[in-house]
């Protein structure tokens, strides 16, 4: 695992995040620079700017999870968007039909979406590579239809979906709905993100990695290959999940179409975007899904797609690993000099 | 005398004119020369063939600018795609309210793409007028007083089939299949809504599900109830079905079909063109392949606007006379606004648009709306598939009054 110094030329996915050479007064400054990064907009953005940073939020926590799975484990998955629909689907159900408050709806998504993603991490386990991609995707294509049936009808409300009211502000709190489901999404977010960092850089971070890059090494080493592999899974499959949650109260309404395969595709591309296995990358990823499609449908209305499409592929060109690949360069050249 | 005349006048002229123009001044998405209108649309994905409707919108709205605007000022439509997925259309619709400050928002395409936007725009206030869909919920005017449909609903449609056959047939024995969502669901609001208590004893229902590979045993428990009347409110591929096997059962009712499921190429001649002689559907446009309409004034209309605004557009294709009766009820609509844009007005206007005919409807189909009815258009008529093409027949119907 000696990958970390010859930095530039090396393929993403053999690739250790970069032990950090910072002082500790410098990472402090960067935590508090980050926080009042994050906590700016509340005061700067008008509420539809707020409302889509929002979005982007929660996009970065789902591709996140995907991160996980894919980028640090290296089981490619295209079908993380029946995650994201789970867990929209249990907070909105809950929130619907048994009036549960948001919050006490947060654990029971995660469960839930733990449960489906450990129960697919089985067959991921027999699967490899594009096998497994395909077997992931066909999820993705099933959900939305699986919402839809008969059975289950009552509960998610079938193709006219399920509304939901998303929790007023604490009265203590001078903020509105849109502030404050920002910061409820930044909290979560910040949470959860803070939790897979811990995750990554431990013993089991290094062994998910080390299962990634050399199956037969790992398990030569002793590591259980098929226990963390589907733990990865479901771990992945709840960090999207919860994202799910939050998009629901969010957007106040969900609906089979809301979850098409799109969604599924849209992760993957935050996460090569961003940087495949990085935790900082998810963030990129989670805005550049947002706000590209945006830029791409201001600049032609006609075949926003097309522009969208040159975009992806320009990014590509200048950012092979992705944003995180970008920073990962530029603090490695600050090293350099400093070291001077 | 003459003075306190004129100062009079003066007077009420100047009473008259302060609150209209002080509005005015202030509605959003309003300023002297420029009333922005928002819509959404799938512009992308699968059902991307529906952005036809936002150009000729366009199209419309560029030739009323050519003509001088309205009320003084240029209309400006702005369009986002939205994709056909709601938190999109949530997105969007959020980024014409609240950044470009539309006045208003005006035939957005889907059902679950507006349903996703359906709350925001009442706690809004914000006009949310003439949708692209035909589900019957758009006209509540009670529950969601700022969102108004246009098009007849599949209900509407379905109380339209039900006074019919009561005039044909008062004894009918009625089976009705539905697909198990929405949309079928409104066929059966519909006949409920005609027949009323009798509904119970008259109708047989069975439904299906859109994953259903076939419909074939329900037709048949549905002929074996002895029905002399079937109504369908179910999609092409299955419309299909039901047309083949009812007539290779040698099943012979009164055969209603949604006129969502009538297309010739799609429907009509995958069944067998001469096993769906008799079956009746409905209309409320003059469609364009029909000789009748060779000389239409109004149809020339289109054409003629056509031929000037859209030139490349595909003739055939009837969501441009779908579009452009849609956009001369806005139009209409922007007209009795007057001086005053303001979005009570807008609204206020909206629901009280006196019987009016458009160019690309059928003659005796008006558009026409108060503040208790949001379903603009009411009327329809029925016609009957010859082996070759539709025969439209009887008088233009009503639906019933709920």
């Amino acid at each position: 695992m000696s990958a970390t110094e010859e930095v530039p030329a090396v393929p993403v996915l053999v690739q250790a995040p970069p032990r950090s050479a910072m002082a500790t007064w410098q990472r402090g400054a960067l935590v508090l620079l980050g926080l009042a990064a994050a906590l700016a907009p509340i005061f700067v953005l008008e509420s539809f700017q707020l409302f889509q940073l929002t979005m982007a939020v929660i996009m970065a926590l789902a591709v996140l999870g995907l991160n996980i799975v894919t980028g640090y484990n290296g089981q490619i998955s295209l079908g993380h968007g029946a995650f994201y629909a789970v867990g929209a689907y249990a907070t909105a159900i809950l929130m619907s039909h048994g009036d549960w408050s948001f919050w006490a709806t947060l654990p029971v998504s995660a469960a839930v979406c733990a449960g489906l993603g450990y129960a697919v991490g089985f067959p991921a386990l027999r699967l490899g590579g594009l096998y497994l991609a395909l077997t992931t995707f066909s999820l993705a294509v099933a959900v939305p239809q699986i919402l839809k049936h008969r059975a289950i009808e009552d509960w998610t409300g079938g193709v006219q979906g399920l509304f939901l009211v998303k929790p007023d502000p604490p009265s203590w709190l001078p903020l509105d709905a849109d502030q404050w489901m920002y910061l409820v999404a930044l909290g979560v977010s910040a949470v959860l993100f803070l939790l897979s960092w811990n995750l990554i850089r431990s013993r089991v971070g290094r062994a998910l990695m080390a299962i990634r890059d050399n199956p037969t090494a790992a398990e030569a080493m002793g590591m259980d290959t098929a226990t963390l592999k589907t733990r990865a899974f479901a771990v992945s499959a709840m960090v999207t999940g919860i994202a799910g949650s939050l998009g629901a109260v969010v957007i106040e309404f969900v609906a089979p179409d809301s979850f098409g395969f799109g969604v599924s595709i849209s992760l993957f591309v935050g996460m090569v975007v961003g940087g495949v296995a990085s935790i900082a990358g998810s963030i990129f990823g989670g805005l550049f899904v947002l706000f590209v499609p945006n830029i791409a449908e201001e600049i032609s209305k006609a075949a926003p797609g097309v522009i969208y499409g040159a975009i992806l592929i320009l990014f590509l060109f200048l950012l092979p690993d992705g944003f995180a690949g970008l920073l990962r360069r530029l603090a490695a050249r600050w090293r350099d000099r400093a070291a001077r | 005398m003459d003075t306190t005349r004129r100062s009079l006048i003066a007077g009420a002229a100047g009473v008259l004119s302060v609150p209209r123009l002080a509005p005015a001044q202030e509605s959003p998405g309003v300023t002297a020369g420029e009333i922005r209108i928002g819509s959404t649309n799938a512009l992308s994905g699968p059902v991307s063939s529906y952005s036809v409707i936002s150009r000729c919108l366009s199209a419309m709205f560029k030739r009323l600018n050519d003509e001088g605007g309205v009320g003084g000022r240029k209309v400006n439509f702005i369009v986002y795609d939205d994709g056909y997925a709601p938190p999109r259309t949530l997105e969007q619709t959020r980024r014409l309210v609240e950044q470009d400050r539309v006045a208003f928002l005006f035939n957005q395409l889907g059902t679950p793409t507006n349903s996703a936007i359906h709350r925001y725009v009442n706690q809004r206030k914000v006009p949310h007028l003439f949708l692209a869909t035909g589900a019957d919920k758009w006209s509540n005017p009670r529950e969601y007083p700022w969102t108004m449909g246009w098009q007849p609903s599949y209900r509407i449609e379905a109380q339209i089939y039900a006074k019919h056959l009561l005039e044909q047939k008062p004894n009918a024995r009625i089976a009705l299949l539905y697909q198990n969502d929405d949309f079928g669901k409104d066929y059966i609001a519909g006949v409920r809504d005609v027949l009323g208590p009798r509904f119970e004893g008259m109708v047989r229902t069975v439904s299906h599900e859109a994953t259903d590979p076939t419909i074939d045993s329900q037709i048949v428990s549905l002929a074996a109830t002895g029905a002399d009347v079937l109504i369908c409110g179910i999609t092409p591929r299955f419309a299909s079905q039901a047309i083949r096997r009812v007539h290779d059962i040698g099943w012979k009712p009164m055969f209603f079909m949604s006129n969502v499921s009538i297309s010739g190429s799609v429907v009509m001649q995958p069944a067998g063109s001469e096993k769906g002689v008799g079956v009746i559907t409905s209309d409320y446009r003059k469609d364009q392949g029909d000789p009748a309409w060779a000389n239409d004034p109004g149809m020339e209309e289109w054409r003629d606007f056509m031929r000037r605004f859209v030139p490349d557009g595909e003739i055939g294709d009837n969501n441009y006379t779908y579009a452009y009766g849609a956009g001369t009820t806005m139009i209409q609509v922007l007209r009795q606004c007057g001086n005053d844009f303001s979005r009570e007005n807008v609204m206020r206007q909206a629901a009280s648009i006196a019987p009016l005919e458009i160019a690309t409807l059928l003659p005796g189909v008006k558009v026409s709306t108060s503040p208790t009815n949001f379903s603009p258009i009411r009327h329809m008529q029925l016609q009957r598939w010859d082996g070759r093409s539709w025969q439209r027949f009887g008088n233009v119907i009503e639906g019933a009054q709920v």
